[in-house]
């Protein structure tokens, strides 16, 4: 029975991406060679406890494909069906291969040509093994691998290709040479180690392109699934449907946990040492909660799977491994990967397929996570790329934020380290910058959980990255990563904070400014019940445009500043739409001003306010005189009102912006204004911070911070409205006094 | 400038001992089992506040060893105790206390790995980490 399942695994490896293939005309070879004994003894002396943990899995699989190709349906199964199988029984197949392949080599050869097709979808965990068989292997091929047993099986093997199918050996034999010396010379420095996994899909790739050149859709899918490995720790959807379903069996929930203790018995079948169980644990639990999420379960098992096929453990958790956390800065570790995977065989060979595997990574993994718990936490995050790009994973609801939502808001999990540095972030933003109300989501993301898988080693670097552009906040989920430093996830804070804080300084276009003071006017414009709808918004923009204006030219006038203060409390703390905004805030600011005004006019407490408001005064009384009687009627009403000020601000608002639209004593309500912007913005500081905190998620973050930087450019374009008015006020006096003037020489000529 | 990091769970074997530099690790060692005494006196003598985050204390200077041992007690008894040189005087308290905070923090994340027996002697390598880089900030 055993024979025959070798038989038939070792036909349907030649379904295979060519690396089953290999395999299989190895064992083939060097059973014809050396005998059976022989190749048993060095297949087992080679593979390690690992591998036939694989073996037996793939041997299912193959079977399965040649019988359905519907690889992916029988991977899952498989894979249930071939953990539980203590190892012996694998080697026991080993043993029976070696003899199958014998037989089969004809048959496979046969195969090969026949059925390229099924490779790709085959298991990905029996890939790392075919890999690590190929390693072996290959380099026995080569002749470049000081392998004792697979030696000579190489040497048959090439003769014995030639003669199975001679089409398909010249080929092989003449692509072996190159992708083996291209992928395999690190084989031959070191024994089958994980190194040679990284080469394995290259060569693989280019083996089996050659001989399946009959089917470009099997090179196809090689080139992908080779691609696919480049990162040696990605995982790919096989594995990663096969990890879900093993999770399943533990936990049916997918959103749920599983403890520890059930964890534990899982991974103790693989036959790991506790050590190295230990290790994996400390790597794929990335938000310390002692219990695995589906990211973090998928990210320790996809690590033991590694480690059975060789792979030494990583230091810190690969970036496709991270759990989506959104902390992007962690995820930024795939040098570390390269180096710590043990590719000291072929470091070299490493390196550069460990490059191209983040970017990989970060594909796979919005992939996979597909059950992303934590992508509801995290929205941000999952809109992020939860590539490396460590904005977003940290945005984005990792799966260790999912889980860890339950203890974790509290948890500095990367993620939420990186949720909380953001807020931290903000708040000082905040601090620096008026106008940024702090939307701190919630560390929910930081996690790395997979860092875990979410490979989000990230390092800071990308997650300072991420924040230098608040855009890739969203963009890169990948970068989420970085679990296992958690420090990243600090500072890999807040991609938004790095992107508000430049915002305020600058000094928008004007044209966009103008429209929003087209608007205020149009607004001021309108009859009283519009200001007084107006006035209803002014209210709740306050807050915002003041905290802005008040980071641009600050008046310090602390008598305005208590208009302000009585202003702002009655506005109540909302954030409304942009444009509004700018209306408000300049309605704010024209109010705010207006009532300033008003209260300089007549409590006359402020010394500064007074003598710039009187001769203001005087100035706008002319031009009262002049032009609107309106404006009169305004101010008086204003003043009247203005006694009241502090207890009727929203009254006064309208009145000083219809003032204002005279263009009348512009000139004290915009310095007014400023003065009461500052006092406005110190009070809506303190009271915003709390609205924020309260929705706080990654995309309050960013609208956060669009918003203000929306309020900067509102407050720069009042800014400049206000201070095109007070010129136009200024040259209206200049006007009126010339006038006086002329009036008056006649009478001095005279 | 010597630090040495030893944790103990209640019956005072050693479950982690790190030392830099690392002679004289025999007299570390010896320093850091005379002191548990004194930890276990202060111990007893709190009774009943048994919720002692923090303690430190100056005690066992000796003029000719001429270092101090800080002392730390979880709320499972598990004891950490910290060996630094006197000459090492940027040391204040408060970053002895915060060095404490952090050794206890990577305990529990120890502690919670399922695969990890309490009593066994911590081969975490983030542990290790931890307290490598803390070390390395002192010395």
């Amino acid at each position: 029975v055993s024979l025959q399942i070798m038989e038939l695994c070792g036909a349907t490896r030649l379904g295979y991406f060519g690396r089953s293939q290999f395999y299989i005309a190895l064992k083939l070879v060097a059973v014809a060679q050396s005998g059976l004994p022989l190749r048993v003894e060095s297949l087992n002396t080679v593979k390690d406890l690992p591998l036939p943990r694989f073996v037996v899995s793939k041997n299912e699989q193959e079977s399965r494909h040649t019988a359905l190709y519907s690889s992916d349906a029988d991977n899952p199964a498989s894979y249930s069906g071939v953990i539980p199988p203590p190892p012996g029984r694998i080697q026991v197949k080993k043993g029976s291969v070696s003899h199958d392949a014998v037989q089969q080599r004809t048959s496979t050869d046969q195969q090969e040509s026949t059925s390229p097709v099924v490779s790709p979808q085959q298991s990905p965990p029996t890939s790392p093994h075919t890999w690590r068989k190929h390693n072996r292997h290959p380099s026995g091929g080569n002749n470049e691998r000081p392998l004792a047993g697979p030696g000579p099986f190489w040497a048959p093997f090439s003769e014995a290709q030639p003669g199975s199918s001679t089409s398909s050996d010249p080929i092989w034999s003449g692509h072996s040479p190159p992708p083996h010396q291209e992928n395999w010379v690190s084989f031959a420095d070191t024994p089958p180690t994980s190194a040679l996994l990284a080469m394995h899909p290259a060569s693989v790739q280019d083996q089996t392109t050659v001989r399946t050149v009959a089917s470009a859709t099997t090179t196809n899918e090689i080139r992908r699934q080779s691609s696919s490995y480049d990162d040696p720790w990605k995982i790919t959807d096989e594995q990663r449907q096969y990890y879900v379903n093993q999770f399943k069996t533990i936990q049916p929930d997918l959103n749920g946990f599983i403890p520890g203790s059930a964890a534990k018995e899982f991974f103790t079948k693989s036959k790991l040492p506790i050590l190295e169980l230990s290790h994996i644990w400390e790597l794929s639990d990335f938000d310390k909660d002692g219990a695995l999420t589906l990211d973090e379960f998928c990210a320790a098992f996809h690590l033991v799977v590694a480690r059975k096929n060789g792979y030494d453990l990583p230091e810190k958790l690969p970036e496709s491994l991270m759990p989506k956390l959104i902390d992007l800065e962690d995820s930024t570790e795939v040098g570390e990967q390269t180096g710590e995977v043990g590719y000291s065989s072929s470091p070299a060979e490493a390196p550069p397929s460990k490059s191209p595997s983040m970017p990989s990574l970060n594909q796979t993994w919005p992939e996979l996570n597909q059950s992303s718990e934590q992508w509801e936490t995290f929205s941000e995050r999952s809109s992020s790329s939860q590539t490396l790009t460590q904005f977003d994973s940290n945005i984005a609801p990792a799966d260790p934020d999912t889980a860890i939502v339950h203890p974790v808001p509290i948890r500095m999990t990367p993620s939420k380290i990186h949720m909380q540095e953001m807020e931290l972030k903000r708040t000082g933003s905040d601090h620096t910058n008026p106008t940024s109300p702090l939307l701190v989501k919630p560390p929910d993301l930081t996690e790395e959980n997979k860092m875990s898988s979410s490979v989000k080693y990230t390092s800071g670097n990308t997650v300072t990255d991420g924040y230098s552009s608040s855009d890739s906040y969203t963009s890169d989920p990948e970068q989420i990563g970085s679990a296992v430093t958690r420090q990243r996830s600090h500072s890999g804070t807040s991609p938004d904070n790095t992107a508000p804080p430049p915002p305020p300084p600058r000094p928008h276009p004007s044209h966009s400014r103008s429209s929003s003071l087209d608007m205020n006017r149009s607004f001021s414009v309108t009859p009283g019940q519009q200001q007084a709808g107006v006035v209803a918004y002014p209210p709740a923009v306050p807050p915002r445009p003041q905290p802005s204006q008040g980071a641009g030219p600050h008046v310090h006038r602390p008598v305005d500043a208590d208009g302000l203060i009585s202003h702002t409390s009655t506005s109540p703390q909302q954030i409304p739409e942009q444009p509004n905004f700018a209306d408000f805030s300049q309605f704010e600011a024209f109010a705010a001003s207006g009532v300033n005004k008003e209260e300089g006019d007549e409590i006359e407490t402020h010394s500064e306010a007074l003598q710039v408001e009187k001769p203001s005064d005087s100035a706008s009384s002319l031009r009262v005189a002049k032009g609107d009687g309106r404006v009169e009627e305004k101010v008086s009403a204003n003043v009247p009102t203005s006694a009241g000020k502090g207890t009727t601000p929203l009254a006064p608002p309208p009145k000083p912006i219809r003032r204002r639209l005279k263009s009348e004593d512009e000139l004290r309500p915009e310095a007014e204004e400023h003065t009461q912007k500052t006092g406005v913005i110190a009070a809506v500081l303190a009271s915003q911070p709390s609205i924020p905190r309260s929705i706080g998620k990654d995309k309050k973050a960013i609208q956060a911070s669009i918003r203000r930087n929306k309020e900067t450019n509102t407050v720069l374009a009042r800014l400049n409205s206000e201070l095109q008015q007070q010129l136009k006020d200024v040259l209206e006096e200049r006007i009126s006094l010339e006038v006086q003037l002329e009036q008056l020489r006649p009478f001095s000529h005279l | 400038a010597r630090l040495g990091i030893i944790c103990r769970p209640p019956q005072n074997y050693p479950l982690y001992i790190r030392s830099v530099p690392t002679e004289n690790e025999l007299k570390f060692h010896y320093t850091v089992h005379t002191s548990l005494d004194v930890v276990d006196e202060k111990i007893s003598a709190m009774g009943k506040a048994m919720v002692d985050q923090r303690e430190l204390y100056l005690g066992l200077l000796y003029p000719t060893e001429d270092y101090k041992v800080y002392g730390y007690v979880t709320n499972s008894k598990v004891k950490f105790v910290m060996v630094v040189d006197s000459s090492n005087t940027a040391l204040r308290d408060n970053e002895i206390r915060s060095m404490f905070r952090k050794l206890h923090n990577s305990y529990t994340d120890i502690m919670c790995n399922p695969f990890y027996n309490p009593g066994d002697r911590i081969h975490s390598r983030a542990f290790d980490n931890m307290v490598n880089s803390m070390m390395m900030q002192v010395c």
